[in-house]
């Protein structure tokens, strides 16, 4: 006969943990995966421009970036607030990426190097005549193959 | 008796992978790096004269951008929601008007076949020093969508799929057919400033 026990006291069966850290791994090397570490610490801001025709930059070791913006506020007293080129870790002058484009270009192989990319991270308040000045530069060392970085515009 | 081997805590792991996933969590940015990809022209080398090209005149669209942002087509005044309409028609020159690119018939291969297309057509980007960056891509987004747009047509009217779809061999006849001919003069100071 069915009887309803109230009073046993029945301890709650502990709760088999022995998977968790199978499942948080897996989110672990997932995020491994699909980050990206940003390449330099950026001594100009900048806010890339908006676009709707964009393409992805494939291959990542073919890809060298040039910064284009105004000084963040650590560099200011020093650099003033002029649109500047930064090229790796170090503010440039425009008279340097020729060299660093050769530089970086005799580090790849033989066969990468007409892939190399040139990835131009400016700000949308630049003004051209910067810009001119550094196409007019890579023109000179034939890094013809450019890419003006952009965001997907959402709506116009 | 063999003397039993204590099982390892392994209680504290997930804490472990939990500490490593949030640091992860926090540093991830998904943003990709994706862009307007653009070819510049070659070099000029040293020792030859730059020339005036003759470019006959119905075969260049011109597109200024002064230094306040505005365009001018054509020697219009233009806003750059019109451009990629203009720069269609002008690509197309679909009925074959006067003041459009000449057309230039040509056998581009099966299913194509021959068609009349703007061989000599240049689009001509120009810029002032002082014109913003975000003003100049917008123009440079915009011809480019054009240029996109009509391979897109091209390859739903041809191969009735998308133009990312076709193979690249497919692609090739397309791009033979709309080839990208954006130029860029060199810069010169516009008016303004």
């Amino acid at each position: 006969m069915a009887k309803i026990r109230r009073n046993d006291k029945r301890e709650m069966p502990a709760l088999n943990t022995s998977s968790l850290p199978d499942i948080i791994f897996m989110l672990l090397f997932f995020f491994m995966s699909v980050t990206s570490m940003k390449e330099v610490t950026y001594k100009v801001s900048f806010t890339t421009p908006q676009a709707t025709e964009l393409t992805k930059l494939e291959k990542k070791s073919l890809v060298r970036y040039i910064y284009v913006g105004t000084p963040t506020k650590d560099f200011r007293k020093q650099y003033g607030t002029e649109s500047r080129i930064q090229l790796d870790d170090a503010f440039a002058e425009k008279s340097e990426i020729g060299e660093y484009v050769l530089n970086e270009s005799s580090n790849m192989n033989e066969e990468d190097r007409p892939k190399m990319t040139i990835s131009i991270k400016a700000d949308k308040e630049t003004r051209m005549g910067i810009i001119n000045d550094i196409k007019q530069e890579l023109r000179a060392v034939s890094a013809l193959k450019i890419n003006y970085a952009a965001t997907q515009r959402t709506s116009l | 008796m063999a003397k039993k081997i204590p099982q390892i805590n392994a209680s504290s792991m997930a804490d472990i992978s939990f500490l490593l996933l949030i640091f992860f969590l926090v540093t991830t940015s998904m943003d990709v790096n994706q862009g307007l990809a653009r070819r510049l022209p070659a070099p000029i080398p040293p020792d030859q004269k730059v020339e005036d090209t003759d470019i006959n005149k119905r075969n260049l669209m011109v597109v200024k951008i002064n230094s306040e942002n505005q365009l001018m087509v054509q020697g219009e005044l233009t806003s750059v929601k019109e451009l990629r309409a203009k720069a269609k028609e002008f690509i197309l020159n679909a009925n074959n008007e006067e003041h459009l690119p000449a057309l230039v018939e040509e056998d581009f291969g099966a299913p194509i076949g021959k068609v009349k297309y703007t061989k000599d057509h240049v689009i001509s980007v120009q810029n002032d020093v002082d014109t913003q960056y975000q003003a100049y891509l917008d123009v440079q987004n915009e011809l480019v969508a054009a240029y996109n747009e009509l391979r897109e047509e091209c390859a739903k009217k041809y191969f009735h799929m998308g133009y990312n779809e076709l193979e690249e061999e497919q692609q090739k006849q397309i791009q033979k057919l709309y080839p990208q001919k954006i130029s860029e003069a060199e810069p010169k100071n516009y008016g303004g400033n």
